[in-house]
């Protein structure tokens, strides 16, 4: 499954990245990497952004962007 | 007297700016969301014989080439020559920092950390062995905290001793396996005895990064012949023992591994996961449902406060000026000169300090929004709606900053990594009313309007601009700018409580600029608009009026020829002239040739619109010996359609001379400055027509 289907204040461990390399380079630099745990912490209105935790940061994503990101529950 | 050329990096909301102004007490710019320092800004002080300059680079989560920040970052730390590299770090977040020191130690320069935000991190019970981390590294490492101004001094000792001392090899450890490669092109390079400026460990590592600059320059020398086939043994020796062709995937695994492995070694994180105050704060400001409303009450309260509070000074400069320009009168005689110095410099300059409380209040709003973290959380919620409209939710931060300058807006969207986006976010700034438009529309609106409504007039004034905009951008996304969308990933950084001194130092360096705009470039605009307006003068029609003055009968009859002539003279002015040659494009509108002409010198400065609009129809009147406001004086001259149909249209078009000086600087072009010409003038015209048109009805 990918990020976007993960629920509100539900956990999960990203287990691959599907995107091009400036992307992953990004999602790197901001500690979005394999084998991290995350916490989906709000998501918007229309579901179309939303905010998670990871390494003690919080970093928010486009919900295309959450789609590129493949993970399992905890 | 020693020079220390410092390079001051770090990752965004690390306090890099702070750290700058507790140490120097200088005058930057310092915010709390991803490009507030676009440019690298440079600042120079002394401490104990030693002289520092100080180069705050962009703040860079890493040196990728992903946004124009880590762009002239990494370019400054590879190309430019400097003493020591001072990375800021953020103690509450080591381990993501810390993939940016892991880069930086790669370029293999004398480096100095700062482990800034330390007070934050002992309230989060998070523990940090900087001795440990020092020797781990091979850098010093110093905790600090900018807001509470701990270990600055300490800091600055570190920095001298940096200096005086030699540097150490640095030690940022590989895995075996790219050590082993690292150490054989090391040997190589020494075999066949390469000259370099750089050392063979930093040129080792950045070919086996496949960087491409490096590759170009090696491609030209004689050594390369033998340097290939090594090389590509390194690489096939990696890949299999990695299982991935991806240098790039490797090198990140690499240095994310090392941050971490950092990071168990020295921080003891003994934080007892509660709800941090932040999240208790987002869990309002970001909530689905609240987020939004709270977002426009905030905007709404921001502008009620510009028009309410704003006033009161207000009336105190209006008197001192009014006063200044008699007692300059009373003083110089009836003249030439008194008339210069009083009718065209000091009413041209007093009307735009007029407006000096407005613009610090509505400066002092943006300044408070950045820097205590809730800008990121408004692009959070607007992104979704902004992407509606080809936009990007970071769009919001140039936008917004739109709403103060649009100086610094331009230079904002520098934030926004793809061309298209940036160009198309620029293209629409100007929609976004700026300060030096507040002055245009507290008069006309403070004229049409009532004492009550005019807060929400106000308001709606700058709602609309940014709904025009967003169609605008709707429209240039579906025409012009196709393309791909920029992804959307954003850090959220803690909220933090603004410093006084921060917003200060903001606020009074926009009043400060605002300032001295209108002390050279306004000043001088006024007097040129003076002369104008007063020049060529007709001494026929003058002998005329004044020897039918000589036949009047009373004081009524002398004040309707002095006015008369008055008026004569201004038609037949330059500047009258101008405006009577451009009445035709504007009369559709309901302009007249004042306002034409008004208009026109606001394409130097839009302050100068209201100056204009003083001297103009200040000196129509002047003669009765009642002061009036120029407020009062608009009213009794524009008829309220043709007002509203001037505030469409001054809400359009063109910015002024130096922000379109910006934008053509960041457009890339002088003729992306052509285009924005022609369509906002379009775009302005074509509504204030319509605006016009619905107004008459109603009036």
């Amino acid at each position: 499954m990918t990020l976007d289907q993960i629920d509100k204040n539900e956990e999960a461990v990203i287990v691959k990245i599907n995107c091009d390399r400036v992307l992953k380079n990004r999602f790197y630099s901001l500690g979005i990497v394999k084998f991290s745990k995350l916490t989906v912490k709000e998501k918007t209105l229309t579901s179309s952004t939303l905010e998670i935790e990871i390494n003690n940061s919080k970093i928010a994503l486009r919900i295309s962007e959450a789609q590129k990101i493949e993970v399992t529950k905890v | 007297m020693n020079k220390i050329k410092i390079a001051l990096v770090g990752q965004p909301n690390v306090g890099k700016s702070m750290l700058i102004n507790s140490i120097s007490n200088a005058r930057l710019k310092v915010g709390n969301f991803s490009g507030v320092t676009v440019t690298k800004e440079i600042v120079f002080f002394d401490y104990k014989n030693y002289e520092f300059e100080i180069i705050d680079l962009p703040g860079a989560y890493s040196l990728n080439d992903f946004t124009i920040e880590e762009k002239v970052t990494k370019e400054f730390l590879e190309n430019e020559n400097y003493d020591i590299i001072l990375n800021v770090l953020d103690s509450t977040n080591l381990q993501r920092n810390l993939f940016l020191t892991t880069e930086l130690l790669a370029l293999d320069k004398k480096m100095v950390l700062a482990l800034n935000m330390i007070d934050e991190a002992l309230n989060e019970a998070i523990k940090i062995d900087e001795k440990q981390l020092s020797t781990i590294l091979g850098k010093p490492c110093v905790k600090t905290s900018a807001a509470k101004n701990i270990g600055i001094n300490n800091l600055l000792e570190t920095l001298i001793n940096k200096f005086e001392s030699e540097k150490f090899p640095t030690k940022l450890i590989f895995s075996d396996v790219i050590e082993e490669e690292i150490r054989n092109i090391c040997e190589f390079l020494k075999e066949s005895n390469y000259k370099t400026n750089n050392t063979y460990r930093e040129l080792a590592i950045k070919l086996l990064k496949e960087d491409t600059n490096t590759y170009q320059f090696f491609q030209k020398e004689p050594i390369w012949i033998n340097l290939q086939p090594l090389l590509n043994h390194s690489f096939e020796h990696i890949f299999l023992h990695f299982e991935t062709k991806d240098i790039e995937e490797i090198f990140n695994d690499e240095k994310f591994s090392f941050a971490a492995g950092v990071v168990t070694e020295t921080v003891k994180n003994n934080n007892k996961k509660n709800k941090t105050l932040s999240e208790k704060i987002d869990s309002l400001l970001i909530n689905k449902f609240l987020g939004l409303p709270i977002f426009l009450f905030l905007m709404w309260g921001l502008f009620q406060l510009t028009f309410t509070v704003g006033n009161i000074p207000m009336d105190v400069i209006d008197s001192f000026f009014a006063k200044l320009i008699d007692q300059t009168k009373f003083y110089l005689g009836d003249n030439e000169l008194s008339s210069v110095i009083a009718d065209g410099a000091i009413a041209g300059v007093g009307s735009v300090i007029l407006f000096l409380p407005n613009i610090m209040i509505l400066f002092f709003g943006i300044a408070l929004l950045e820097t205590t973290g809730y800008m990121s959380r408004v692009a959070f919620l607007l992104d979704g709606f902004f992407h509606k409209f080809g936009l990007h939710g970071k769009s919001f931060i140039p936008l917004v900053t739109g709403f103060g300058c649009s100086v610094p807006a331009y230079m904002a969207a520098r934030t926004l990594k793809n061309d298209k986006d940036r160009l198309l976010t620029l293209f629409i700034i100007g929609f976004m009313s700026c300060g030096a438009r507040l002055p245009i529309y507290v008069l006309f609106v403070g004229a049409f309007f009532s004492k009550e409504n005019a807060g929400n007039i106000l308001f709606l004034i700058y709602i609309s601009g940014a709904i025009l905009g967003l169609i605008a951008a709707k429209v240039l996304k579906l025409v012009i700018f196709k393309n791909e969308d920029e992804p959307f990933v954003m850090e959220m950084p803690k909220y933090r409580m603004p410093s006084f001194k921060l917003i200060w130092h903001t606020v009074s360096n926009q009043a400060l600029m605002y300032l001295k705009k209108a002390g050279t470039f306004i000043l001088a605009a006024s007097i040129l608009i003076w002369f104008a307006s007063n020049y060529p003068k007709d001494k026929e029609f003058e002998n005329k009026i004044n020897s039918m003055m000589k036949f009047a009968q009373n004081e009524i009859q002398i004040q309707a020829l002095q006015n008369e002539l008055a008026l004569y003279n201004l038609e037949n002015s330059y500047l009258g002239k101008l405006g009577k040659a451009s009445e035709p494009f504007f009369e559709p509108l309901g302009f007249d040739w004042k306002m034409s002409v008004a208009l026109e010198t606001g394409l130097a400065a839009k302050e100068i619109v209201v100056s204009t609009l003083g001297i103009l129809y200040g000196l129509g009147d002047e003669v009765l010996e009642d002061s009036k406001s120029l407020s009062s004086k608009i009213k009794e001259n524009i008829p309220p359609a043709s007002a509203i149909s001037f505030i469409v249209f001054v809400m359009i078009y063109l910015p002024c001379l130096a922000a379109s000086m910006v934008f053509a600087k960041e457009a890339g072009g002088w003729r992306y400055l052509a285009y924005l010409f022609v369509f906002t003038t379009s775009t302005a015209w074509i509504l204030s027509f319509i605006a016009y048109k619905i107004a008459s009805l109603i009036y």
